[in-house]
């Protein structure tokens, strides 16, 4: 045995030798190291102590660059460490430091040579265990240990003093009791004529302060001695980091720190200190405004500095006083907006938050003017910040800021415009918002939208599909604004649009739809008028059709080509046809431009066209292009392409025929059509408006509806795929109907209405140019959500008024939207189509809820640490103060601590505190820094443990007490410290 | 309070801008996974910035200062109330310090003297605070270990020797 350990010291691998042969990479990395693992795990169990000490080494470091798993030689990492030669010592201790955490098993075995080498007469051997205990000290060696560090609080050497102070931070952490034995003497050092020692003691109290200042108050005079007293920036910045802690607190320290800061940061040449300074003033003693002023001054030394460290603190300080002092933002605008062209993306973004806490009403169009300059240089990610800032500032308070809606819809088409633009759900969800919120913005919106169909060039980029699918929308629903709805048809049924995903695509022939019936209807309009002129001549016609009559002679000049091209391609496959339309489209316009110029607008051109040939020309687009949507393997897609083809049949022969039949027929032979025209158009011209989520439940169920009943119905209809056209209308159109009560969901009941009139009414004062439909209580996320729920309360106003078919379509519609789970296929999925948007709607506070999920993966999860030392610190808090009564009495140490009180007469807290100190000892001290009912709950717990106190075993006890209690009060620190 | 600490090379043998970690230090409890985590996150944000930005980076709701040198980046993983330019002074600090011992330090340097850099780093930070500010005093620290280092090699070697040759 003695031999084999003999061979393996001469011949064994030493960490040198390790490290030569992974850079050597002869062979792989990961096999070397495994490679190396293996002999290190044969050497580890040596007894003799330089072969396993040098394994343990090789070990430490494969473990720290190479993420090996070292939990195997815990054991060997204790025998090592407890050799009694330091050079294999700090191996020992540099292994067990290195992997050792609360869960190693082994941690249980170092307690006695922790004590042993705290005990030791080599400072260098204490050094070892008090860094070791800093960095794995748990419960119970934190318990086990705190008389050790409590001797060595008041060691003579410096070295070693330090040390202990530094570690009683991670003693407080793991066990609050040890403040009772601990505190004083931390507390002592506080006048420290040693820099060194003063630097520790002042780090500890700093860490502590920041969990929770409020404990820490009356120590304020001693801090402030130093603030005065003190030439050293290290420590000065700590104090002042503390001093922004309590200065929030206590006003009267406020004033008093004023100051001296103002004279740190006029004088300081060391940037660390000035930029502790200006932050402490400006997080901290905003009030003061001198001191505003000063650091504001100084911050824009900071921007206009080379460095670009500086220029980041710079922005970073502004954001920190621009709640409260705008000013100082306004002051520099010129800088953040210069920043935001600076080659660092941190730079870029700091600029950016700045920027946009300067929006306002009056500069909101202008910062927005830059932004999107900005975002059209700059790179995808960047582009996205920027595009998403805006939108999420200009959305805000239900677009508190916005006052022009134009200029915000022209921004939003602007926006989709840019390249990189990927911020499609949000613009989506903003464009079908203001369209439902704000009545005068729709003409304006409804141009947009229609720029952005007509592009064949943004269907090619899936990232603006969503905003696509909203501009179908809001192009369906306001096409009554539309200039020139055939236009806005072959956008709509533009060969590109398969690129669509199935559910957008079914937005768009639902909006085919809506504006097919718009235009036939305003063609009949347009007949009756032109018939009603003949008959006699009363002009109390709808604008539309007056500016149909008048110029219907041009229109004809502009569309009689139109038909006559697509007629040529009718007997081609539908697929060419498609293609055509674009061709169509760009003719039809420059015929129209050349026939009209002289006369009419375009505006008006678009009225005149509702001729019979243009809308046989409709039919037969709309049927082509559709004709394949109805065999599509998507059921939305099917079923609406189906509603509309069924419509079209239906309507199509009544409108040819009187053109066979001649003039006298025509009136009587379009009644029935008209009728069917004239009841969808109402249908779908119904109002819609934002719906807040809970308006569902606002609307009772009608008596005598019988659910189920219904929905059988609804089954039989549904079952019937192939329209009967032949049938009835009330039975042909039921389908149709419902299709477009759901994807409208329109109509509100009259309750739901009601309350947004009220409430534009309310707001009509302050935004008079615009009425913004605002709902009694809720966001403007909320709204888009609504339009399916929205289908109710229009049952019940169709109920009264319109045709008694409705009444059965809409019970229907209503009844599986109170069931979903029971829903038919349609109605589920026009659900979806609202969920997407309320996904959209919603999926802003998902992310945050998110984000902060991460971040509390990091604080709680990833790293125990600062979660326990959270939870731990409000123990510690508690257990401090109990702590400084512990030491008055029981180790019957004079009350030191009471000095302070006396420096600071002006300190409400001290003086009660010293008031009651003299009757009453220890319970003054609670009652007298005025802690909040968490600390009094300790102070009764803390009563009962006095009663039968006695250190050791006991305390072990109460300890696991409190952790409940704890756990109840940290939701709140973590929350204050983030 | 810093919460880690590591310097990881710039460019590696192959021309890859992977930095391979020379030094690595934790003041808060992570798991050998989640230590590997960070530091292939924090590599990729790091490295990948060019020269003449700013030193600091946000990170999952910390702070992270590092500054370069050379070829290597010290990297300290810090509180979003910590303040920035003081880590950078701690780094400079360091690094200083590491010069004076090793005389001009090189990456070398830290990779076979990794403990080495530990203990100095050890005797300037503690518990995630600086300890010592004094340069002077680090470097007379960690002579004293140093030759008490020595006088316990001294004493294994000659020890070894002695039972190497007996057993001849």
């Amino acid at each position: 045995m003695a031999g084999t350990s003999i061979m393996e010291t001469l011949f064994q691998r030493d960490l040198d030798d390790l490290i030569k042969g992974i850079r050597q990479q002869q062979i792989k990395e990961s096999l070397f190291i495994s490679k190396a693992i293996e002999e290190i795990r044969r050497e580890i169990k040596s007894t003799d102590l330089p072969t396993k000490s040098a394994a343990l080494r090789k070990l430490s470091y494969l473990s720290s660059l190479h993420g090996a798993d070292m939990s195997f030689a815990a054991f060997h990492a204790v025998e090592v460490m407890s050799s009694p030669q330091f050079f294999y010592k700090k191996i020992g201790y540099h292994a067990v430091t290195q992997s050792f955490n609360d869960d190693t098993p082994v941690i249980l075995l170092i307690t006695n040579q922790l004590r042993k080498d705290l005990n030791s007469s080599n400072q260098f051997e204490v050094s070892l265990a008090l860094e070791c205990l800093s960095r794995i000290g748990n419960v119970d060696l934190a318990r086990d240990l705190t008389p050790e560090v409590f001797t060595l609080l008041s060691s003579s050497k410096v070295f070693i003093k330090k040390k202990a102070i530094a570690v009683v931070l991670r003693v407080f952490e793991k066990y609050p009791d040890a403040v009772r034995v601990c505190f004083k003497r931390l507390v002592e050092n506080l006048e420290s004529s040693e820099p060194v020692i003063l630097s520790a003691v002042v780090g500890v109290f700093c860490e502590l302060c920041l969990k929770d200042p409020r404990s820490y108050l009356p120590l304020a005079p001693e801090f402030y001695k130093i603030l005065v007293d003190s030439k050293n920036n290290w420590l000065l910045i700590k104090v002042l980091k503390i001093f922004a802690k309590l200065a929030t607190l206590e006003p009267r320290l406020a004033k008093r720190v004023v100051e001296p800061i103002c004279e740190f940061m006029r004088r300081t040449e060391a940037k660390s200190l000035l930029f502790e300074c200006i932050r402490t003033v400006l997080s901290s003693l905003s009030e003061y405004e001198s001191a505003v002023k000063l650091a504001v001054v100084k911050v824009r030394e900071f921007l206009v500095d080379d460095d670009p460290n500086l220029k980041y603190l710079g922005l970073q300080a502004l954001s920190i006083i621009a709640p409260k002092h705008l000013w100082a933002v306004l002051e520099n605008k010129d800088f953040v907006i210069k920043s935001l062209s600076d080659g660092d993306y941190n730079i870029k973004l700091e600029s950016l938050r700045l920027l946009m806490s300067m929006v306002s009403e009056s500069n909101v169009a202008e910062i927005s003017r830059v932004l999107i300059n900005y975002a059209l240089k700059s790179d995808p990610e960047f582009c996205n910040q920027i595009l998403g800032s805006i939108l999420s500032t200009c959305c805000r308070n239900l677009y508190e800021v916005i006052v022009d809606f134009d200029w915000y819809a022209s921004l939003l088409g602007e926006m989709v415009r840019i390249p990189h633009c990927q911020k499609g759900e949000e613009i989506e969800h903003q464009i079908i918002d203001i369209a439902m919120r704000v009545k005068d913005v729709r003409p304006a919106l409804v141009h947009v939208c229609r720029n952005l169909l007509i592009d064949p060039a943004l269907l090619g980029n899936p990232f603006l599909h969503r905003i696509l699918s909203a501009a179908a929308w809001v192009s369906g629903e306001y096409v009554e604004f539309s200039r020139n709805p055939f236009e806005l048809m072959e956008a709509l049924l533009q060969p590109r649009t398969n690129l669509l995903l199935p559910s957008i695509r079914a937005v768009y022939v639902q909006s085919v739809f809506k504006v097919l019936i718009f235009c036939v209807h305003s063609y009949l309009l347009h007949k009756e008028n032109i018939s009603s002129v003949n008959t006699d001549n009363l002009a109390s016609e709808v604008p539309e059709s007056v500016f149909a009559r008048m110029s219907c002679e041009n229109s004809d000049l502009a569309t009689s080509e139109a038909p006559a091209s697509s007629e040529q391609h009718d007997s081609f496959n539908p697929r060419n046809i498609n293609q055509s339309f674009g061709d169509l489209s760009i003719e039809n316009g420059g015929d129209a431009t050349v026939s009209n110029s002289q006369a009419s607008t375009s505006a008006s051109l678009g009225r005149n066209s509702f001729t019979q040939e243009s809308i046989v020309n409709l039919f037969n687009i709309v049927e082509l292009a559709l004709g394949p949507l109805s065999r599509s393997h998507d059921v939305e897609i099917q079923e609406r392409a189906r509603n509309v083809l069924g419509f079209t049949d239906l309507i199509k022969q009544e409108i040819l025929n009187p053109v066979v039949q001649g003039e006298e027929n025509l009136a009587r032979a379009e009644t029935e059509a008209s009728r069917v025209v004239k009841l969808m158009c109402d249908a779908f011209s119904e109002e819609l408006g934002p719906v807040s989520t809970s308006a569902q439940d606002r609307v009772p169920v009608p008596d005598g509806l019988l659910l189920k009943e219904n929905l059988a119905d609804l089954e039989t209809i549904c079952g019937d795929i192939q329209l009967p056209l032949s049938s009835s209308f009330s039975l042909s159109s039921t389908p149709l109907g419902e299709a477009v009560d759901i994807s409208r969901t329109n109509l509100q009941s009259k309750d739901e209405t009601e309350p947004s009139h009220e409430s534009t009414s309310l707001l009509a004062e302050h935004r008079k140019r615009h009425g913004l439909y605002y709902l009694a209580s809720e966001k403007s996320e909320v709204a888009s959500n609504d339009y399916p729920p929205a289908n109710d309360p229009m049952s019940q106003d169709k109920l009264n008024d319109d045709a008694e078919d409705l009444l059965k379509l809409t019970e229907q519609s209503l009844a599986p939207k109170k069931k979903p789970n029971q829903a038919k296929p349609r109605p589920v999925v026009l659900k979806l189509d609202g969920d997407e948007i309320s996904v959209a709607a919603k999926k802003p506070e998902l992310k945050d809820d998110l984000l902060s999920g991460v971040v509390q993966d990091v604080l709680l999860g990833n790293d125990g640490v600062p979660s326990s030392s959270r939870s731990n610190r409000s123990e510690n808090l508690s257990g401090k103060s109990k702590g400084k009564e512990k030491l008055n009495t029981d180790l019957s140490l004079e009350t030191k601590e009471n000095v302070p009180g006396e420096k600071m007469p002006d300190h409400v807290n001290t003086s009660s505190r010293r008031s009651k100190h003299r009757s009453h000892g220890k319970e003054r001290r609670q009652k007298g820094q005025g802690k909040d009912g968490e600390e009094k709950e300790d102070n009764g717990q803390k009563k009962k443990r006095k009663s039968n106190h006695h250190r050791g075993k006991h305390k072990a006890h109460q300890r696991a007490d409190e952790p409940s209690n704890v756990v109840a009060q940290t939701p709140v620190i973590p929350d204050f410290l983030l | 309070m810093i919460y880690a600490l590591f310097a990881d090379m710039a460019v590696a043998d192959n021309g890859s801008r992977q930095g391979k970690v020379r030094l690595t230090k934790w003041y808060s409890p992570y798991t050998q996974k989640e230590r590997s985590k960070v530091i292939r996150e924090l590599s990729g944000v790091i490295l990948t910035r060019g020269p003449k930005l700013c030193n600091f980076v946000e990170w999952r709701g910390y702070k992270v200062v590092y500054k370069r040198y050379a070829s290597l980046y010290f990297c300290m993983c810090i509180d979003q109330e910590d303040n920035e330019l003081e880590i950078l002074e701690i780094i400079h600090h360091y690094v200083e310090i590491l010069d004076r011992y090793f005389g001009s330090v090189c990456e070398l340097d830290l990779i076979f003297n990794f403990h080495k850099a530990y203990y100095i780093l050890d005797e300037i930070l503690i518990a995630g605070e600086l300890q010592e500010s004094s340069k002077k005093t680090v470097a007379r620290l960690i002579a004293a270990q140093d030759s008490l280092v020595e006088t316990a090699k001294e004493q294994a070697s000659s020890i070894s020797n002695i039972i190497a040759q007996a057993t001849k």
